[in-house]
């Protein structure tokens, strides 16, 4: 286990654990969690070396937040979406001063990002824009009608995408880096939701200005195929697989102390070994998918390739029902037990949190793209890659 | 390179809404994505590509890049085998 890994886990048990009901019973942020993170300094983990980090890769990161979404699965998903803007900086800011610049000071001063893509109008498709950079003399002005801003309000900087002009289509995109004291958020609505109620993910009129040196200097396209798509999937994959996991865990100990208790497996013993397959599904395909995604890094034609986008699409939709179904065996196994909310296998915490799996870039929506993509591919008729 | 693949390539985008720009208006290397290309007509635009020149694009060249313009589009299909000067 890798020390951050390590650190992460000491952060999940000692920490996020104990304070996960009360974040989702409150729907508060895990200040909590992300003290202790940023104690930890696991925010800057991803920058590289040269500029105050660590140099750490997708893989350290994907399995912290698999580890995360086993104790709170909110202080998970943050860290994860956390570490989605960190790789894009990382990944296509290093040829700009400002934003390696802006790195050392994520290292340095563990500064939490957050991401406002979502907005009004565009109907779910975070790939258009309304809002475009307006530029004046070297600096720019941008105001955003945005949906949601998970954590806005405990960010220290927000990853913004718009328009790369006012004259430029929907899709012609960039994406810029807005420090909290640069940017004014004007709240417009409040996050009570079904799960995943700590990452607080409210709606916010954002008002931001700065320098043109900001702007991540590839089209945003590039960035989002490249880098945000494949991340997203994976972190949140991991983190889902996270929740799955100790869901498992939560019936294996019912099973194992009903059988002490009556002197053998209870009925319902076999439906621990369907959850337990579904769960080595989840994490086979989280890890394929990573194995994946390593070997394409080096190459932009292979991170841009349509079959790499359904791929990554096909971890997301999967993992995402997969979760659902495991923590709906793990509940059906530990019964009423787990249905109640005051024992130590309750389950409606992860249940509800699972759920958002599909809805956060809406499944549908994704299997729609994928169902297009696939008109242009080919079945790949080999078994290893 | 010819420019007789070029013409039958813009001949493609003629009538469809791949664009938001008309393709009159662009220059052969002009950055197709900035004229409002998105990832779902670049699927279009190839299915009608494979019908137009009547051939079949290979998984290598389904990527980004070989949309990005009317000369890359041209390129590719060269490279599978269409004809320079071919009508």
């Amino acid at each position: 286990m890798s020390g951050w890994l390590a650190a992460a886990r000491a952060v999940g048990v000692e920490t996020a654990s104990r304070h996960a009901k009360d974040v989702d019973a409150a729907a508060r942020f895990p200040s909590e969690s992300f003290a202790a993170l940023k104690a930890a300094r696991l925010l800057g983990i991803m920058v590289p070396a040269s500029e105050g980090g660590d140099g750490a890769g997708i893989a350290e990161v994907v399995s912290i937040c698999h580890a995360l979404g086993q104790y709170c699965a909110s202080t998970a998903m943050i860290y994860a979406m956390h570490q989605i803007q960190v790789s894009c900086l990382v990944r296509h800011g290093a040829g700009s001063d400002w934003h390696r610049g802006f790195m050392r000071r994520v290292a340095d001063e563990q500064l939490l990002l957050a991401s406002a893509t979502s907005e009004a109008g565009v109907g779910g498709d975070v790939r258009s824009s309304i809002c475009a950079i307006e530029e004046v003399d070297g600096r720019f002005s941008l105001a955003k009608q945005a949906t949601v801003i998970s954590y806005g309000a405990d960010s220290d900087a927000i990853m913004v995408t718009a328009r790369r002009t006012p004259a430029s289509p929907a899709s012609d995109q960039v994406i810029v880096v807005v420090p909290k004291s640069d940017c004014v958020l004007d709240g417009q609505s409040d996050w009570d939701t079904l799960g995943m109620r700590g990452t607080c993910s409210n709606g916010y009129h954002l008002k931001a200005t700065g320098e043109i040196a900001q702007i991540i200097p590839k089209p945003y396209a590039d960035v989002s195929a490249q880098t945000m798509l494949p991340t997203s999937h994976l972190v949140w994959s991991a983190l889902w697989s996270g929740i799955a996991t100790d869901a498992v865990a939560r019936a294996r100990a019912f099973v194992r102390a009903e059988a002490r208790k009556k002197g053998g497996a209870p009925a319902s013993a076999w439906r621990l070994a369907e959850a337990a397959s579904l769960l080595q599904l989840m994490k086979s395909n989280v890890v394929a998918a990573l194995r994946q995604y390593e070997a394409a890094l080096g190459s932009e034609d292979r991170l841009s390739a349509l079959s790499f986008a359904v791929a990554m699409n096909n971890l997301k939709t999967g993992s995402s029902q997969m979760a659902v179904q495991v923590i709906n065996h793990a509940l059906l196994i530990c019964g009423l037990s787990g249905y109640r909310n005051d024992t130590p296998f309750s389950l409606g915490r992860h249940l509800r949190d699972a759920h958002s799996a599909a809805l956060m870039v809406n499944n549908d929506r994704i299997l729609a793209n994928t169902g297009n993509l696939l008109m242009a591919l080919r079945e790949d008729p080999e078994l290893l890659p | 390179m010819s420019s007789a693949v070029q013409a039958r390539v813009r001949a493609v985008f003629k009538g469809t809404d791949f664009l938001q720009a008309d393709v009159d208006s662009l220059a052969d290397d002009s950055d197709l994505y900035a004229a409002g290309l998105n990832s779902h007509a670049t699927v279009n635009l190839m299915l009608a590509l494979e019908e137009a020149f009547d051939v079949e694009l290979p998984d290598r060249l389904l990527r980004r890049r070989t949309f990005s313009s009317i000369n890359a589009i041209a390129e590719a299909l060269v490279e599978i085998g269409v004809k320079e000067d071919a009508t």
